[in-house]
């Protein structure tokens, strides 16, 4: 029996360009099934086009992904591969969920139908279980009490969890982490990292987040990849990376965050 | 109040159920053609958006009179049958305001967000669930004011009804002004104050469902002393 499981997420050669611009050059990389892996690097690296990527919010320009085993970008025709229709992509992106920079809750519901509206409409599931699981879920991150407010009233971090639970409602076996505490305030940022982190060690799903909590990073990922130009440059175990980063690229940028806080 | 003035405002009070008749079911084709033919204009179809483009272009772009008498005098011709006055002028009103509707759905339907679209991909609902569970509810409220404003247009444009016979205000006025000459005055007064009531009316229920529509979308600041 093979030690090595299927690899939930696959980058296969994947090249993204805007234009003439090259965001993503060549990339290839593989996460393992509840693996939390961190990508960390200088804005403008490519990061967040992983992950919009992932989540179907872009299409690749050449390469392959495939999400636990199944082509993500590109679906089969015979035995050949070919750009994925919209249907295949409503498939693909069943199995992932998304948290966003800026929440993106939607300010026409309250906080429990954000969360309850996805399951019913997208699922399948009756409206009171839907209700029950997104009850849960507030439970878990901490706000409860606060189904039936407008989404406006609650602070950015609780904005943030209320999202997060949004995300976890639909069960997705890989969660995509976009600098969700980058537009919080500072004192609000902890408690959001302390909810990630526990929902990381409790529950199997895959986790692949941008930040630049690099504390965070370093005790709740599994494995950190740095990117620069659009390449990963150096991937290692938090551990190795943070203490005794092998790239000087890594140590310069790793020095620079230090600096700034 | 003379017996001219009394039988001045009786008269033109005829006209007004006719007036509004028209504008109502001027603002009821109006909402409906601009829904459908905003929304087709961002359709990834180029056939979808060409033909609302046509569409929007020909009627926002000819005269409304010139429609009118198209739809009443010349059409009629070409089919063998006539329509109803009435019937005749809110197709008219709803045609030409639905063209215009259709941008400020199509404006309104674009200014929502990047980002609502993405969180609502994220969460994969299909295409038509995006639109009509997260943008159009959102978009709803950037639509109130501008379809305020095309209502109360619309309202006057009912006045062109007159040219083809409609029984509305400003025809029931026209009927008064070769026996009525010295209150030339008095009439385009009343006329003036029912329209501008009619406006007003129009106005403020488009405001309350501008604060019904904000507040749903959290926009209303809440009333003080309700804060926890």
């Amino acid at each position: 029996m093979s030690h090595t499981p299927e690899p939930m997420v696959r980058f296969d050669g994947v090249v993204k360009r805007f234009g003439d611009n090259v965001v993503l050059d060549q990339l290839d990389f593989t996460v393992a099934p509840g693996e939390f892996v961190t990508l960390i690097g200088p804005s403008g690296s490519g990061k967040t086009t992983i992950l919009r990527l992932l989540m179907t919010l872009e299409r690749v320009s050449e390469g392959v992904i495939t999400v636990g085993g199944e082509p993500l970008s590109h679906m089969r025709r015979g035995d050949r591969l070919v750009p994925a229709d919209d249907k295949h992509l409503a498939a693909a992106r069943r199995r992932i969920g998304m948290v966003f920079q800026q929440f993106n809750l939607f300010p026409n519901m309250s906080v429990l139908r954000n969360i309850t509206e996805a399951p019913v409409h997208v699922l399948g599931l009756s409206p009171a279980e839907a209700e029950a699981r997104a009850r849960d879920l507030l439970e878990l991150v901490g706000l409860g009490d606060r189904c039936d407010e407008h989404p406006s009233r609650l602070s950015g971090g609780q904005q943030q969890r209320v999202a997060i639970a949004r995300a976890l409602a639909m069960r997705p076996d890989v969660l995509l982490l976009d600098e969700v505490t980058s537009a919080l305030d500072p004192e609000l940022v902890a408690g959001v990292l302390d909810l990630l982190g526990d929902i990381a060690r409790t529950t199997d799903i895959t986790f692949l987040c941008v930040t630049h909590e690099m504390g965070f990073a370093r005790q709740v990922s599994d494995r950190v990849m740095m990117f620069d130009h659009g390449r990963v440059i150096e991937d290692a175990p938090p551990e190795q990376l943070f203490t005794d980063p092998r790239e000087p690229r890594t140590r310069e940028f790793l020095q620079a965050v230090l600096d700034r806080s | 109040m003379s017996d001219n003035h009394s039988r001045i405002v009786e008269v033109l009070f005829q006209g007004l159920p006719f007036t509004v008749v028209a504008t109502l079911g001027g603002i009821a084709l109006t909402i409906v053609l601009s829904l459908i033919a905003g929304l087709a204009m961002l359709s990834r179809s180029r056939v979808v958006r060409g033909i609302s483009r046509t569409y929007v272009e020909i009627f926002r772009g000819t005269s409304e009179v010139v429609q009118l008498f198209w739809l009443f005098y010349a059409l009629p011709i070409l089919l063998g049958f006539q329509l109803v006055p009435l019937f005749a002028g809110v197709l008219v009103l709803g045609l030409n305001h639905g063209a215009y509707g259709a941008e400020i759905v199509r404006g309104a339907v674009q200014s929502v967000p990047k980002a609502q679209v993405e969180g609502a991909v994220a969460l994969n609902f299909s295409p038509a669930q995006r639109m009509r569970r997260v943008v159009l509810p959102q978009a709803l409220v950037e639509m109130v004011p501008p379809f305020n404003n095309l209502f109360i247009q619309l309202l006057k444009g009912t006045a062109l009804l007159s040219f083809i016979q409609v029984q509305e205000i400003t025809q029931r006025g026209q009927s008064l002004v070769p026996n009525f000459g010295p209150d030339l005055a008095f009439i385009y007064g009343v006329e003036l104050v029912m329209y501008l009531v009619l406006a007003l009316v129009i106005t403020l229920v488009m405001r309350l469902l501008e604060r019904l529509t904000a507040r749903r979308v959290g926009r209303t600041p809440m009333k003080v002393g309700t804060t926890a």
